[in-house]
């Protein structure tokens, strides 16, 4: 699993998860979500790359967007894997997260 | 209109009679886990059928006896039994008495006997008495307080609200809320869901590994509380869960919100956005809390429990997988169809005529030489062919739900002579004759019991021979060349050769000081009378089983043979023909007379010349390529006063592991023909097994060859001693 974080376009930080975002990894990926967002204003995240998701993944996504919103920023999620848009509709929370369009590669 | 009463009671008993090993099979099932939900479920649904149908054909004394045992079971599949040792050993003999007073009235007896009366009032007794102990759980005295707590309006919300707050420690757990709200939403219509995170801590103190979710569900379900509580059965230790039933009071849905750590406000306007309250009501009722806070005491909601306190080893997944299961299961039984087995046998019969007349066009067809005709003729063999491969399968029933009953024999048996045995069973899709399989129960039944009685030593016992002290009974079947072979093997003690030798010259069966193999000294058991066992029990040992067995072998033109070494074990090898009403056979000449072979027992056909013959007169065998080969001269064996033919054929069968020559004087070739019973007055005679009508109306005779080998072969070792 890997967090990499890319400044586009001024303020906002491009934020890619690739790989399992569950329990196993769960410590790790705070300890990356924290670096990648210690940086960043407006967080936009790309979770295409998320192969495994579960509940404590879901976790740290409120997480994450919660501490952005907290310093006064913004935190969209801009594309989702299966497996993540499962959990997402599953809970319900569709309507909870921003979503911005996929930028056409 | 009259009714067929008849015809309904039929297929009363023999639906009782699956219930009933339904039931057997349940309870076995319990016997190993107690908190098998299914196994309860299963038990009380045959009983509660049992006791409808015997009330709908007025057998009062099955309807009256179930009923009592239909209430325990009721109360077992609330939950608010337990299943245990004693109350399952109490069902299994309640389980008995129903099938016996099903056997009384299926024999149209009347009154009761005395004794079986007297029986049933002690189990009616015992029955009593475990519903008197009834272990009220928590959550059964929860409810009631709860329910008497509340008054007032209801809610017109038609779904279940649940309230789940997660421990801090599901993940560490090994369960994920993911699974748990995929769950529920198979059990029925999520109209609504709300996830709440309130509990989770600031970024720096928050930790990953810690769940800190909660949920507000609304879930329309036809599944009852228990089964919806059950969902959270692994989880209720470190969570809060609140379960309110549809139509509930809107004091409850209230309490709720006041207990729930959330803003009140936030967990009222989820209520209402979920459909749990009005608007309206929410406004009404929290005004009226408000009023009456100053006034009473502050109800306190009690957590809501789950049911018993038991934890099952299977997952949520698991469990989602076995209902699918069950569906699919369920989808399987509807396809099958229950023939009345006269009907079916009336079907092989016409067949079988079918095959014959099949035939007899054939002989024509290849005569007229038509190509077309023979071309349809052999096209119409084949479909025949075809319908006779499928009804032979019809018949065919798979022997494992056999040997499955004898399940319930070992484990009875293990308790009452105090013996540690398991059943190991293989081969159970091994597929016979349905009249084989019935007439096959009883012998296996009897040889199980002597393996379990008398071949399965006592732990003790077993341990200072060095053995370990649970005994196996091993129950396998299989097909070989056209049999089928059923073993009945055991690892204990062996039989005793001495004392059988000791016993049977004591009898007067053996001359002192006889010589013989180890074969034949085991087969002496099968002796009317003959038994070396030293305790009668109940089970087994008055010497009337052994013969028994045997004859019933031999009815079903079968035979056994027995392998054993004393120490390690004893072996019970049953050998059935797979031949049917149909066969294929191998059509001879003896004496211008017509005798049919089983075709899969025939090894080769060899012509037997002149310098053989001669010295083939002499001895009574025949040099096969170095080996020696017994033979028998069917002219002589059935006194055919037909002419010699210049050259004489030995056609080599085999059965069971040995061969022999049957000397004929013409090869016919291939034939299928329909075995005739040849009639009481026939019945004894040894070496045929059945007659058939040939395509040109002659009768030809069918070779029974296990019979007449063991004729040829008692004359050979006569002829040598």
């Amino acid at each position: 699993m890997e967090i990499t974080s890319t400044i586009k376009g001024g303020n906002t930080a491009e934020v890619r998860i690739k790989g399992e975002l569950n329990i196993y990894n769960a410590l790790a990926a705070k300890e990356l979500l924290a670096g990648a967002l210690a940086d960043a204003q407006n967080v936009e995240l790309d979770l295409s790359g998320v192969t495994e998701f579960d509940s404590s993944g879901l976790q740290l996504l409120v997480l994450a967007c919660k501490e952005t919103e907290r310093k006064g920023h913004r935190f969209a999620l801009s594309d989702r894997s299966e497996p993540v848009e499962t959990v997402i509709r599953l809970f319900r929370m569709t309507e909870f997260f921003i979503v911005v369009p996929q930028e056409a590669q | 209109m009259e009714l067929e009463l008849g015809q309904a009671i039929q297929t009363f008993i023999t639906e009782c009679q699956e219930l009933l090993q339904e039931m057997e099979s349940s309870l076995l099932t319990l016997e190993a886990d107690p908190t098998d939900q299914d196994a309860i479920n299963s038990l009380f649904r045959s009983a509660h059928t049992i006791k409808g149908s015997s009330g709908v054909l007025g057998i009062e004394t099955v309807e009256k006896f179930t009923h009592f045992v239909e209430n325990l079971l009721s109360r077992m599949r609330e939950g608010e039994i337990r299943a245990s040792e004693e109350n399952i050993d109490l069902l299994l003999k309640c389980r008995d008495h129903i099938s016996t007073l099903i056997t009384l009235a299926a024999e149209g007896v009347e009154k009761v006997p005395a004794g079986i009366e007297a029986a049933g009032a002690a189990l009616t007794e015992r029955l009593a008495r475990c519903l008197d102990v009834k272990e009220k759980t928590e959550a059964a005295a929860v409810e009631q307080k709860k329910e008497e707590r509340h008054e007032g309006p209801s809610s017109k919300s038609d779904a279940w609200h649940i309230s789940i707050r997660f421990g801090r420690d599901v993940f560490r757990g090994g369960m994920d809320p993911v699974s748990f709200i995929s769950y529920l939403s198979k059990m029925g219509e999520l109209t609504s869901a709300t996830v709440l995170f309130d509990s989770m801590p600031s970024f720096e103190e928050m930790d990953p590994e810690s769940c800190y979710l909660g949920f507000e569900i609304d879930l329309k379900s036809d599944f009852d509380k228990a089964a919806i509580e059950n969902v959270f059965e692994f989880v209720r230790e470190d969570a809060q869960i609140h379960i309110l039933p549809p139509f509930s009071k809107i004091a409850s849905y209230i309490e709720l919100i006041q207990n729930l750590p959330e803003d009140k406000l936030l967990m009222g306007e989820i209520l209402v956005n979920g459909g749990a309250l009005t608007r309206s009501e929410l406004d009404d009722a929290l005004r009226k809390q408000h009023d009456s806070e100053n006034t009473n005491e502050k109800a306190r909601i009690g957590e809501i429990l789950i049911n018993g306190g038991s934890t099952y080893p299977e997952i949520i997944d698991a469990a989602l997988e076995k209902q699918k299961r069950n569906q699919s299961a369920s989808q399987r039984e509807a396809s099958t169809v229950r023939i009345d087995a006269a009907k079916l046998d009336a079907l092989v019969d016409l067949v079988g005529e079918l095959v014959i007349s099949g035939a007899n066009i054939d002989q024509h067809s290849q005569r007229v030489a038509d190509s077309l005709l023979q071309e349809s003729a052999s096209v119409m063999l084949r479909l025949v062919e075809e319908i006779r491969e499928s009804t032979m399968k019809i018949r065919m029933v798979p022997i494992g739900e056999t040997f499955s009953r004898f399940k319930r024999v070992i484990r009875d048996i293990s308790r009452e002579l105090g013996k540690d045995m398991d059943l190991v069973i293989t081969g159970g899709d091994t597929e016979l004759d349905k009249t084989v399989i019935e007439k096959i129960g009883d012998p296996l039944m009897h040889l199980v019991r002597n393996a379990a009685d008398h071949g399965i030593e006592r732990p003790e016992d077993r341990r200072a021979a060095g053995k370990e002290a649970k005994g196996t009974v091993r129950l396998n079947a299989c097909h070989d060349a056209g049999c089928i072979i059923i073993e009945v093997s055991d690892d204990g003690k062996g039989l005793d050769r001495d004392r059988i030798v000791a016993k049977a010259t004591a009898a007067g069966l053996i001359q002192p000081g006889a010589q013989l193999s180890d074969q034949e000294v085991y087969r002496l058991i099968f002796e009317p009378g003959f038994s070396t066992a030293e305790a009668v029990t109940k089970f087994s040992g008055r010497g009337v089983g052994m013969d028994v067995v045997r004859k019933n072998i031999e009815a079903l033109r079968g035979t056994i043979d027995i392998d054993s070494e004393q120490g390690r074990g004893t072996s019970m090898r049953i050998r059935l023909p797979l031949t049917m009403a149909i066969i294929d056979g191998f059509m001879v000449g003896v004496g211008g007379s017509p005798y049919i072979i089983p075709l899969d027992m025939v090894m080769e056909c060899i012509e037997l010349s002149e310098t053989e013959r001669s010295a083939a007169d002499k001895r009574s065998y025949v040099n096969l390529r170095g080996q020696v080969l017994p033979y028998v001269r069917l002219r002589e064996f059935f006194n055919e006063r037909g002419a010699r033919a210049a050259y004489e054929n030995i056609v080599i069968v085999q059965y069971g592991g040995s061969r022999i020559g049957l000397v004929v004087d013409e090869l016919f070739g291939e034939v299928q023909t329909v075995i005739k019973s040849l009639g009481r007055v026939y019945k004894d005679i040894k070496g045929l097994s059945g007659a058939t009508i040939l395509g040109d109306g002659q009768v030809a005779l069918i070779l029974d060859i296990p019979r007449l080998m063991q004729s040829v072969e008692a004359t050979f070792l006569a002829k040598s001693a």
